[in-house]
């Protein structure tokens, strides 16, 4: 009896679509986001280049990595810094 | 002149080649020449859904190997006479068909017919690959259902990259019951997350099935709602501007029925 009652008063839960939603689009972020090793390694070399032009960098101790998390995703770069020019090149 | 359209889906089982079957006699019924070409090698069923799976004597990959021309490999349909099969191998596998080959058939069948539909099969491997490079237009299909428009998002990207611009969406087995109380993911959800043209909404219906086990696609039957869905989209391919069903109301006694959980 309790059953029917909530259902012709309506449930506080939320629905099942909605949540389908909301999953589809936070996996859809990730998904969207995923690069292949390749296009990976040729955006790490052209952002290199470009930093190379104003400071020196480790090079063998570059990361550049995509993070996912829950709702967002970041290309997360840590790049060691051995110097920086007086003027850009 | 002549057009060539993929059907595509990523996932399995969303109904790929029973759009292919109705868009196909659709356009026939329309007097146009239409060949449709069954790509899903190895797993044919195309052929079943037509009706057509006892007239057949070559196929695609026996035209590709350049064993026969593909005119002998054409099956005619017997009730929709502009209606052509091209049936794919069931021993064969994916393959056995690369791009170049498929692009090439094309090609050459474009002189003869107003419409090519490629029945593609599902995921995004080398029989994906080739079933799409001959399209000038693509038509996703997908399901409400949360793998499902995750696939869809997946082939879109991948359609992207392979340069196809033209590309349409046909949402399947709506159940606008359960996605009117919440329960499902709605039409303007989906158009929200995959943002591109929607030409054709098919309701979940029976009739599907029922078609399927005589072989005669449904956009036939009369009373059929999805067939009446499927006569929409084949106007819209054709360049007609058609309105959108309207959801079918819900009676009052399963309205009543389903309040008081006796469903």
């Amino acid at each position: 009896m309790f059953d029917v009652l909530m259902k012709i008063f309506g449930k506080s839960e939320k629905k099942s679509g909605e949540i389908a939603k909301e999953r589809l689009k936070l996996v859809l972020i990730q998904d969207r986001a995923s690069v292949s090793p390749e296009v990976m390694d040729k955006l790490k070399n052209e952002i290199l280049n470009v930093i190379l032009k104003y400071m020196d960098v480790n090079k063998s101790g570059v990361e550049i990595t995509l993070a996912n998390d829950s709702d967002s995703v970041a290309l997360v770069a840590n790049i060691p810094v051995e110097s920086v020019h007086h003027s850009p090149k | 002149m002549c057009e060539i359209i993929v059907i595509t889906s990523g996932k399995g089982g969303v109904g790929k080649t029973t759009t292919t079957a109705n868009i196909g006699v659709g356009l026939a019924i329309r007097g146009n020449r239409v060949a449709l070409i069954d790509t899903d090698t190895g797993l044919r069923n195309l052929d079943l859904l037509l009706g057509l799976e006892n007239r057949i004597m070559y196929d695609l990959v026996d035209v590709t190997s350049g064993r026969v021309p593909y005119k002998k490999a054409l099956v005619r349909h017997k009730k929709y006479e502009t209606l052509y099969l091209l049936p794919t191998s069931q021993i064969r596998d994916k393959s056995s068909v690369n791009p170049e080959q498929l692009i090439s058939l094309c090609e050459e069948m474009k002189k003869e017919f107003e419409y090519i539909i490629i029945d593609c099969p599902a995921g995004i491997e080398q029989g994906f690959k080739t079933a799409i490079a001959a399209a000038d237009q693509a038509i996703v299909v997908t399901m409400p259902e949360i793998s499902a428009v995750r696939d869809a998002d997946k082939i879109i990207g991948e359609l992207g990259r392979a340069d196809k611009q033209n590309i349409k969406l046909i949402v399947n087995r709506m159940r606008y019951q359960m996605s009117e109380k919440g329960d499902m993911l709605g039409i303007e959800d989906i158009n929200e997350i995959l943002s591109i043209e929607c030409i054709g909404i098919v309701p979940d219906d029976e009739a599907v099935i029922t078609s399927t086990n005589k072989g005669d696609p449904v956009i036939n039957m009369e009373k059929s709602i999805a067939g009446q869905a499927y006569r929409n989209i084949v106007g819209r391919i054709c360049g007609e501007s058609i309105p959108f069903l309207k959801p079918p109301k819900e009676g009052f006694f399963s309205k009543l029925k389903r309040l008081f959980g006796v469903l």
